[in-house]
């Protein structure tokens, strides 16, 4: 059987094992309504309660300050949009790397009388603080900087930035999704009011995220209905997911130094294969995630490139998963000032626990191989 | 809803459920609350020749707590005298069957039932 | 052998079906794909048996694989049809009409709508739970732009003339949303037929996992939202977020069994309940809720008079049922679906719904049947009410002392 190599963590995760451990007897003889009076109900609603226990010890939040959703996007949503609603429009400011799922909703605002501002980044990812201070003498009522960026995977320094907004009385919210897992969250050291989290990309299932709230901020629901989860979103809860989610978060904070280490020792053999064969690698500057490598080779086209890895058996990803249903070049090269032709040379390798030095090793010769072709195929065509 | 193991023996295995005659000089009948807020208790208490109780029924319609409430104090003020009887206090009963906040009114509700059954007794020893 | 508690709450959640789970299987192992990655086997994958769900969805309900959003739930299908279509159209108007017997995601919908300028009505029902198509056409005004109305009640099972309503909000061209929630694998949909514009589903309800729900939107004549969930323009941009493949592909493959098997088993549910009406209807003073006739086959919601509610579900530990629908069971209001029907507040509070289901077996039925007679039977010995109606006494001109 052909069973390609999976070199895509960013975009999802497979499941852990013990994860899909822990979900499975919610299939069947486990299957209450967490609202349910009865026994059934009842279990599930202490799972649900234990897994809250677990997200909010990775994190170091509250149990009360975890509220369950259908995953990262809905969890930014209900930052942005449910703390707008609740106060008079003002400015909201959001970097320009942030993902669709932060952009969009803080652009929605402006339906109801928001201004809206970016903070720009520079060449190698990271905030500008000076553009940021700028921004902050405006007091921006709601911030949304993400903690590590999907792509480039650079780190932002959340809690000086967190910092400037609490001073001058703005809410911020950080988006952790990519982070998690990762490298080490602390809700409380970031300083942060909302926090947005995902089950799928820590090994988890997909269908389960969370948004950890500070509870003084007043959020109005973006679901109503039956009043699960204090009321901020209603709807049964997808017990099954949760109770992953919750396993998922216990494994990532024990782990996380363990894992990093591992995937920080692949990325360094990976760069260096991809330094020999003149590969510009975005953003080596700035601090990153261990695990994600964001790279162009000049003169080649990304979605070629990504294909032809693909029938190698090599998944890879040339843009950020969501986005990738639009054809234009990476949105966080452009914001860090890399010119187009070479955005659209852009091809994200994002490792993970299964990766090994084989799956680097292999890759790198694939890679050599079809630029091998690609460049005599574009000689030719020239 | 967890309830305590004394609230729930004593809704298994209510005391002295049933009923005495209402007209029966020596009885004394208080029925408290109401069927729209979910408790009704009927409380009927048997008196001697020399002032005790030496017997009392109940009937309730209401929950766990109302029932084990009032099987209670049906045990409660057998022996006791008029006087004795109505210094049985709310705060007792709840504490001997340890209700929870949200159940403290059947408690009370069974206070009020002794007073109404004395008062019906007397009543009928005045007139 | 039974199994205790004996789960008879199949419209609070269903546990998903043997071969659902089995189908979910691979997609939590090795087909772990984001199915929004279009640049490897493992988003194609994902992304094909996606679509492949989407087919047997609207299979069920006749609809176009096109016309089928995923969402998180009914629940999000609810309010992304109705806040998404009143904020769209809401140039044309700001009336909105539903039933008081709705389930809360399409009542606190409409209530939000209230708030942001929306006006609503909310019409009673009949003391069948039905409504009254006649009070319909006399709410709608110049400026209704959506009307909402539930296939399946949730707590009595009544199912609502959901065709003749469609007939008339087309003839008036208002935007039609039904909450289909506990209507499939029950009731026959055809929205080929159906002049309805937007539906919503659950698969937790059908035997599907939970988390996952559909909304149907209408293509011709086409029907335009605004939509809720922002980000990656997921789902033509109606419903961002990762689609979460297993979920989706277990909705699938519960909607393809309801498809297929919903005749049968239907046929099946049906003589079960009927068993079990007839056992319970032994107990004097028992009272059906809703419509016999226009009901799903696997409801009965029925109030034991002379009991209060929450010491008779404390003598039936052994049956897992709902004496009110689950979302609102965790406060003690009496039901306000059977309020709306005109029972009084001790007849709601002492209905239990018996909601019967695929796993569901003669055993269980006999054995609850027997059970209630016996606790009902013990709670009426305790019940002072219970002595003053066999006595003759009106309760209802009975001076009840205040408390």
């Amino acid at each position: 059987m052909f069973a390609p190599v999976y070199l895509d963590y960013n975009a999802t995760t497979p499941l852990d094992p013990a994860v899909r451990e822990a979900m499975l007897p919610w299939f069947r003889d486990r299957f209450g309504n967490a609202s349910s009076r009865h026994e059934y109900g009842r279990a599930a609603r202490k799972a649900i309660d234990e897994a809250r226990g677990q997200v909010a010890a990775a994190v170091n939040a509250h149990p009360t300050e975890v509220i369950f959703t259908s995953g990262g996007s809905e969890a930014n949503n209900l930052f942005l949009k449910g703390a707008a609603a609740t106060m008079r429009p003002g400015l909201v400011v959001v970097s320009a790397i942030e993902h669709p799922c932060v952009r969009e909703p803080a652009r929605q605002l402006l339906k109801s009388g928001w201004r809206l501002e970016e903070i720009r980044v520079d060449g190698a990812g990271r905030i500008n603080p000076q553009a940021f201070e700028g921004l902050l003498a405006e007091k921006p009522r709601l911030v949304s900087v993400m903690l590590a960026n999907n792509e480039t995977g650079v780190i932002q320094n959340v809690a000086a930035l967190a910092a400037g907004v609490r001073a001058r009385g703005g809410w911020m919210h950080c988006d952790a999704v990519q982070a998690l897992g990762k490298m080490k969250v602390d809700f409380r050291a970031l300083g942060v009011h909302g926090l947005t989290l995902s089950s799928h990309k820590i090994y988890g299932p997909i269908g389960a995220g969370a948004l950890i709230v500070d509870k003084r901020v007043e959020l109005a629901p973006l679901v109503a209905g039956g009043g699960q989860e204090r009321n901020l979103r209603s709807g049964t809860e997808n017990v099954m997911a949760i109770v992953g989610f919750g396993k998922a978060c216990e494994l990532a904070a024990a782990q996380v130094e363990e894992r990093a280490l591992h995937l920080a020792g692949l990325r360094q053999r990976l760069e260096a294969g991809l330094r020999q064969m003149d590969a510009r690698i975005f953003s080596v500057d700035a601090l990153r995630l261990p695990n994600t490598s964001f790279f162009a080779i000049p003169g080649v086209d990304g979605d070629t490139l990504v294909g032809k890895l693909d029938r190698a058996g090599f998944a890879v990803a040339s843009g950020s998963a969501c986005s990738s249903a639009n054809p234009e070049p990476s949105h966080t090269l452009l914001a860090m000032g890399v010119e187009s032709s070479l955005a659209r040379a852009a091809v994200r390798m994002s490792l993970g626990s299964a990766s090994t030095q084989q799956d680097v090793d292999g890759f790198l010769t694939a890679l050599g191989e079809n630029l091998a072709s690609l460049r005599t195929l574009t000689a030719m065509t020239v | 809803m967890a309830y305590s193991e004394k609230v729930l023996d004593h809704y298994e295995n209510p005391r002295n459920v049933g009923a005495f005659k209402k007209e029966d000089d020596g009885v004394g009948t208080g029925m408290v609350g109401a069927p729209a807020c979910g408790d009704v208790m009927k409380l009927q208490i048997k008196v001697g020749k020399d002032g005790i109780i030496e017997d009392a029924k109940f009937k309730t319609y209401g929950c766990g707590s109302a029932i084990a409430s009032s099987s209670l104090v049906t045990e409660w003020v057998k022996g006791k005298t008029l006087d004795q009887a109505l210094e049985i206090k709310n705060t007792a009963i709840a504490e001997e069957l340890a209700l929870p906040p949200v159940k403290i009114h059947c408690s009370i509700l069974a206070e009020d039932a002794i007073k109404a059954a004395v008062e019906d007794y007397k009543k009928k020893h005045n007139s | 052998m039974l199994k205790f508690p004996i789960y008879l709450d199949y419209s609070a959640t269903t546990p998903v079906d043997p071969r659902v789970a089995e189908k979910m299987i691979p997609y939590l192992t090795e087909l772990f794909g984001n199915p929004a990655s279009r640049s490897h086997a493992f988003g194609w994958t994902a992304e094909k048996a996606v679509e492949e769900a989407r087919e047997d969805v609207a299979a069920l309900v006749g609809a176009d694989p096109k016309e089928i959003i995923w969402t998180s739930g009914a629940t999000e299908s609810n309010n992304l049809a109705i806040k998404g279509a009143a904020h769209f159209y809401s140039g044309k108007g700001k009336h909105i009409i539903t039933l008081k017997t709705e389930h809360k995601a399409v009542l606190d919908t409409v209530r939000e709508l209230e708030r942001q300028g929306f006006e609503a009505t909310y019409l009673d029902v009949q003391e069948n739970g039905l409504v009254d198509l006649e009070a319909l056409k006399a709410a709608i005004r110049p400026d209704t732009v959506v009307i909402s109305v539930m296939f399946v009640n949730n707590e009595v099972g009544v199912v609502q003339p959901i065709a003749e309503i469609g007939e008339l909000c087309r003839e008036k061209g208002i935007i039609f949303h039904v909450d289909a929630a506990q209507a499939t694998g029950k009731v026959d949909i055809d929205l080929s037929k159906l002049k309805v514009d937007l539906m919503s589903f659950s698969a937790h309800k059908t035997y599907g996992p939970k988390g996952i729900g559909a909304l149907y939107v209408r293509r011709k004549p086409r029907v335009r939202l605004e939509a809720q969930m922002h980000g990656g323009g997921h789902e033509r941009g109606l419903r961002s977020g990762t689609l979460a493949t297993h979920q989706i592909v277990g909705m699938g493959e519960a909607f393809r069994l309801a498809r297929v098997e919903m005749a049968e088993e239907n046929q099946r549910v049906r003589e079960l309940r009927d068993r079990l009406l007839a056992g319970l209807s032994t107990i004097e003073e028992t009272f059906v809720n809703g419509d016999m006739e226009h009901r799903v086959p696997h409801n009965l919601n029925i109030s034991f008079a002379y009991v209060e509610g929450e010491s008779l579900i404390m003598a039936i530990k052994d049956i897992a049922v709902s004496s009110g629908s689950a979302c609102t069971s965790a406060s003690l209001e009496p039901s306000y679906v059977l309020r709306a029907l005109g029972r009084n507040d001790e007849l709601a509070h002492s209905s239990i719904r018996f909601t019967i289901g695929r796993f569901t077996t003669v055993e269980e039925i006999d054995f609850t049947i027997e059970l209630l007679q016996r606790k009902i039977g013990k709670l009426r010995e305790l019940s002072p009410l219970w002595d003053m109606f066999k006595e003759g006494v009106d309760l209802d001109s009975v001076q009840w002392a205040a408390h």
